[in-house]
């Protein structure tokens, strides 16, 4: 028996009980091809396998035909749900930097009604707020004689961008203080009035810090929008429950709720992957 | 003198008890069973969404890829999908499909409409909370870590003894923001008609067409509620406090 040669320069350490696998970095780690991968595939499977188990009825069709038929339909719903979002994201976006920029204003009543209005509106459920807006909003308002007329729709818009105001009023917040004080100091020792320093010194620098947030943001906004299907307008929920019930099969529901949910994980993925670089790119490494 | 008086009017709490859900003994019942139905939502869905961002957090530090691979996955569908529609998946496509005979023959569903309900909200809550808990545990510091091994410790006794309790501490803020959001979620249980208290606000706004009070008592209930999750998570997070962790 021969003992094998150790090898020189070695000395005996302890070592660590466990070298656990170098952690990979966190995008990396949830969403690989694997992830993208698995999730095809189950999704193919639930498609594929009634589609196997009716080989015996040539009758019925199989899921992927109707899926494919009602696809157009689908998309236009799907549309305008983007087209809703679009919309409330401006409007509340536009308002919410206005409500962050009041919220550190120098006046205290001001402040704290800015405060008052962005903590209310944070916490009350989304869902409340549009049943609020689409209830309690005039079908049509009278200016000066003529008629301007406010469909489910536009109501729907108003009470989705009342939440994304205060959110956003809250991000500018703490972009605006995590301004440093000295660029404050330097702009009034130039001459610039508060508003000037506001608009052309702070406010400029705050996009950088809000960019992530704002589009975590949109991606939240665009999965609160199905909720209007349930106030009434018509939307890509309210048209594959339409198709489901026109169908009216049993091994369709699983497919077809999975068909709506992977549209939106298509769209709001990337947005999400995209946040998810820019707040590592924009991190301060400690 | 007249103005005393309108001040004093407006001091006095009439309106209170004018409010339909006060001086209405049958309206008050339903609103306070739909209050207590929110609650019970509220606190079951939390419970089993920490649960399962505990489980998911500790499946992520696990070994083992597919383990792994198969909880990221679940996290990224979870979050990239509106909360709703994984609603109406639950209780419409498998709460159909999941149905047993019952004794008198019929089909029932296994699970109620406020089960799937505390089933869907737990999973989209718990889906955040995994993200939340396993960012709470990188911050753990290593050398920590390494101490609790030179000590013998084994790996459940590390994660449940060492590196979870210093974990909740880091990721209690962030927690706090998605269970706030998880009780105002709950109201999209109103979609499958679970009797909480947006669904019993609007039935009672529909029978006796008070929608404006109906909707402001909505909202104060819905701020109220959230303001006492708020103060015991702030409790919480006191109470919690290590010094020399934090400010």
């Amino acid at each position: 028996m021969r003992t094998p040669p150790r090898p020189r320069g070695h000395m005996a350490v302890l070592h660590p009980m466990r070298i656990r696998a170098d952690a990979l970095p966190l995008a990396e780690r949830m969403f690989n091809l694997w992830t993208l991968a698995a999730l095809m595939l189950a999704f193919a499977a639930v498609l594929i396998a009634p589609a196997f188990a009716q080989g015996s009825a040539p009758a019925r069709r199989g899921v992927i035909e109707i899926l494919l038929e009602w696809t157009p339909t689908l998309a236009g719903g799907f549309g305008f749900n983007v087209l809703i979002s679009i919309l409330s994201m401006a409007i509340g976006t536009v308002l919410g930097v206005l409500l962050g920029v009041l919220q550190v204003s120098p006046l205290r009543p001001v402040r704290s009604i800015a405060w008052l209005v962005t903590q209310f509106f944070r916490n009350s459920p989304w869902l409340v707020l549009l049943f609020y807006c689409i209830l309690l909003i005039p079908f049509q308002i009278e200016i000066f004689g003529t008629t301007i007329p406010f469909p489910g729709w536009i109501k729907a818009i108003i009470g989705l961008s009342l939440p994304v105001m205060a959110y956003m009023s809250e991000y500018m917040r703490g972009a605006i203080l995590s301004i440093p004080t000295g660029q404050w100091e330097s702009a009034e020792s130039l001459g610039f009035t508060r508003s000037q320093i506001m608009t052309n010194v702070i406010l400029p620098q705050t996009v950088k810090r809000v960019l992530p947030s704002w589009m975590n943001l949109y991606a939240v906004l665009t999965m609160a929008t199905p909720l209007v299907s349930i106030i009434g307008v018509s939307d890509v929920m309210t048209l594959t429950r339409a198709a489901l019930s026109a169908e009216g099969r049993v091994d369709l529901l699983i497919p077809m709720y999975l068909y709506i949910l992977s549209w939106f994980f298509i769209y709001c993925y990337p947005i999400s992957a995209v946040t998810r670089l820019l707040e590592r790119k924009y991190s301060v490494n400690t | 003198m007249e103005f005393a008086n309108t001040l004093i009017d407006w001091l006095r709490p009439d309106w209170f008890f004018d409010l339909v859900v006060v001086s209405d003994p049958y309206n008050r019942s339903r609103y306070l069973a739909g209050l207590v139905t929110t609650i019970q939502l509220s606190v079951l869905s939390i419970f089993f969404s920490l649960i399962v961002g505990i489980l998911g957090a500790a499946v992520q530090g696990a070994p083992s890829r597919t383990l792994r691979v198969l909880v990221g996955a679940f996290v990224a569908f979870f979050r990239n999908t509106p909360p709703l529609v994984q609603l109406y998946f639950f209780y419409f496509a498998i709460g159909t499909v999941l149905r047993i005979t019952g004794e008198n023959g019929l089909p029932q569903p296994l699970v109620s409409n406020f089960g799937w309900a505390v089933i869907a909200l737990s999973l989209f809550a718990g889906a955040l909370n995994v993200e939340i808990f396993r960012a709470g545990i990188e911050a753990v510091p290593r050398s920590t870590v390494e101490a609790a091994e030179a000590l013998g410790y084994t790996r459940l006794q590390i994660y449940r003894d060492i590196v979870m309790p210093l974990a909740i501490r880091i990721s209690l803020p962030a927690l706090g923001t998605n269970l706030v959001n998880l009780v105002k979620t709950t109201t999209l249980a109103y979609a499958i008609a679970v009797p909480e208290l947006l669904y019993i606000s609007a039935q009672i706004w529909s029978e006796d067409l008070n929608v404006r009070e109906m909707m402001n008592v909505l909202l104060v209930s819905y701020v109220g509620l959230v303001a006492v999750l708020v103060w015991v998570l702030h409790r919480w997070e006191k109470a919690l406090r290590i010094p020399g962790y934090g400010e």
